[in-house]
């Protein structure tokens, strides 16, 4: 099992996780933070009420959303093909991960957004601060703890996603899983790769909490 | 008094609610003059936060105009808006700052706002945190900070932009009574050495009697009385101010007797007037409520006493009290 062939493997697997993981989790929140702004800012009790776009946005996200994810990876095949050229590997994976991540994350941001206290709202308002102006300088900064959690929830979820897509192809550990422990019935090299998982889940998680406990000063 | 700095107009404001429309004011008009501190009481839910909102057009007024500086707030472009708005600075019951940002950037941040270099708002903070007498606390977080220091904060905040008005909503409700006192003689000291106009709302008779000039009474979407704190306090001509002023008054009952409400308007002193009297007439006189309050060294307030049964003394008890240059009026079914 200590094969230098299997160990090269599993690092390698290691890696292609991480990379995933993590180039996902940027692109996702690339599109996933602005679409949270958008959806408190235009909200009914918002600083910039749209409805219709609201509503639109709030039906987009949930039709994602309502997508199990294995079934959203084999739809998105074309899409992914088209952008990315190919549908194995770690980087073909990634389109679907970003596709169904974004809206997740979206209202990850949103829900923290929501948390800021109104009254600060208020109260910039009345100093003549611009909408832009209490988006970037009242309601980020002021939910800044809240959305690192939300950022460590955003890319476990995303990494647990990233394993599921070894089903088709995917690259990674969760690959290494299902070609090893499903399909060759090689129990210790699942179990490894179910380790290293949750090793790298415990990190991110551990890593974000405490960031967001530094960050916050109400305490 | 020179031209208002801020002039409310037939100003009525509705909400629509899931039951309906609620009209929350209704026909107001006031007007507030430069370097006074303008009381507006009210009980709870009277539409006194929604009047200050108003104000600086937080809320938009369903009809009626608000000027402030002479100009009509609903011509303004958002952006002319948001301009005026940082001559009205404004300070609140939670005190509203930003708890990420220690109490130095708090102030600085109105003047992030309207895009002052760092530099020169780092140093405007600096004298403003020393002015209300928090020079120490500059690198202190909110939540490092008690609710009079939070406060403090808010008003060094809210003063960054040398604004011409601060609107106090409820600025001390959330304090004891002595941070109460202090925060109060901090903005009477602001009002006189900066000479900003300041809008005080309270549901507290206290906060009016300390700091304010003149005060507005606001009740059931009205005003309901308006002028000098001393003249209200002395003749309360509204019911809703006598229920704010006098509210242990209610619980007096009364059996048909005559009775007659004496006035203290600052020209003497309550007990003697009374004392005399009893001497004089040999009869006594029941005292069925007595507020008087001490404003600036004078004497204000009311006692409405019971008079004799008998007719014609009580009619000269009236006649005596009239010629000690009293206010007096005979009171029926009493508040
Ligand atoms: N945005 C709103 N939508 C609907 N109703 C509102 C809204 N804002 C205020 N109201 C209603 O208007 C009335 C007056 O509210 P307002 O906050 O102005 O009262 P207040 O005099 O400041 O009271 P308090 O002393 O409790 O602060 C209340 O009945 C309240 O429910
Ligand atoms: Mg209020």
């Amino acid at each position: 099992m200590f094969d230098p062939v299997i160990v090269k493997m599993l690092a390698e697997g290691f890696l292609e996780t991480l990379y995933m993981t993590f180039v996902s989790s940027a692109v996702a929140y690339l599109l996933g933070l602005p679409l949270g702004i958008v959806l408190v800012v235009t909200d009914k009790g918002g600083i910039r009420p749209i409805p219709w776009l609201n509503w639109f946005l709030g039906v987009v996200i949930n039709l994602l959303r309502s997508v199990p994810f294995l079934i959203l990876l084999i739809t998105v095949i074309p899409i992914t093909r088209f952008i990315t050229g190919t549908t194995l590997g770690s980087t073909a994976t990634i389109v679907p991960l970003v596709i169904a991540a974004a809206p997740f994350i979206a209202r990850l941001v949103e829900s923290s957004l929501k948390e800021v206290d109104k009254g600060v709202i208020e109260a910039a308002q009345s100093m003549g601060a611009s909408p832009l102006q209490i988006v970037f300088k009242v309601m980020l900064p002021e939910a800044r703890p809240s959305l690192i959690v939300g950022s460590a929830i955003a890319v476990t979820t995303i990494l647990s996603y990233s394993a599921m897509t070894g089903f088709v192809g995917g690259g990674g550990l969760g690959d290494i899983a299902i070609r090893y422990g499903y399909y060759r019935y090689q129990t210790g090299i699942m179990l490894i790769t179910v380790v290293l998982l949750v090793i790298i889940v415990q990190v991110l998680q551990e890593l974000g909490m405490k960031l967001a406990k530094i960050s916050d000063k109400r305490n | 008094m020179s031209e208002p700095i801020i002039k409310i107009q037939d100003l009525s404001k509705s909400f629509d609610t899931p039951d309906g429309e609620i009209k929350v004011l209704d026909g107001i008009n006031l007007e507030i003059y430069r370097g006074e501190i303008f009381g507006i009481i009210g009980v709870s839910g009277a539409g006194k936060s929604t009047l200050v909102r108003c104000i600086n057009f937080l809320e938009r007024p369903t009809s009626g105009k608000v000027f402030f500086d002479g100009k009509d707030l609903a011509s303004l472009s958002q952006k002319e808006l948001y301009r005026t708005r940082q001559s009205m600075g404004m300070i609140f019951q939670q005190f509203n700052l930003l708890m990420q940002r220690t109490a130095l950037d708090n102030v600085c941040f109105p003047l992030e706002i309207a895009g002052t270099d760092k530099k020169t708002a780092r140093k405007k903070a600096k004298e403003l945190l020393e002015l209300v007498g928090l020079p120490d606390k500059a690198n202190s977080y909110p939540s490092q900070l008690s609710g009079g220091q939070r406060q403090r904060v808010a008003i060094a905040r809210a003063l960054a932009t040398d604004p011409k008005v601060l609107l106090c909503d409820e600025a001390t409700s959330a304090l004891d009574p002595s941070t109460t006192r202090e925060v109060l003689a901090l903005l009477k000291d602001i009002n006189k050495r900066l000479n900003v106009t300041i809008v005080v709302i309270t549901h507290e008779m206290k906060v009016v009697e300390e700091i304010c000039n003149r005060v507005a009474i606001i009740d059931s979407h009205l005003i309901a009385e308006i002028g000098t704190v001393e003249e209200i306090f002395a003749r309360p001509k509204s019911q809703a101010a006598r229920r704010l002023f006098y509210p242990e008054g209610k619980q007096l009952a009364l059996h048909g007797d005559r009775c007659c409400r004496i006035v203290f308007d600052g020209n003497s002193a309550s007990e003697p007037v009374i004392a005399d009297m009893v001497l004089r007439f040999r009869t006594t006189v029941n005292i069925l409520f007595a507020d008087t309050k001490n404003i600036d060294g004078k004497a204000f307030g009311q006692i409405v006493i019971q008079l004799p049964q008998e007719e014609g003394v009580a009619d000269r008890m009236i006649e005596y009290l009239k010629a000690k240059g009293l206010a007096v009026e005979e009171v029926e079914g009493f508040v």
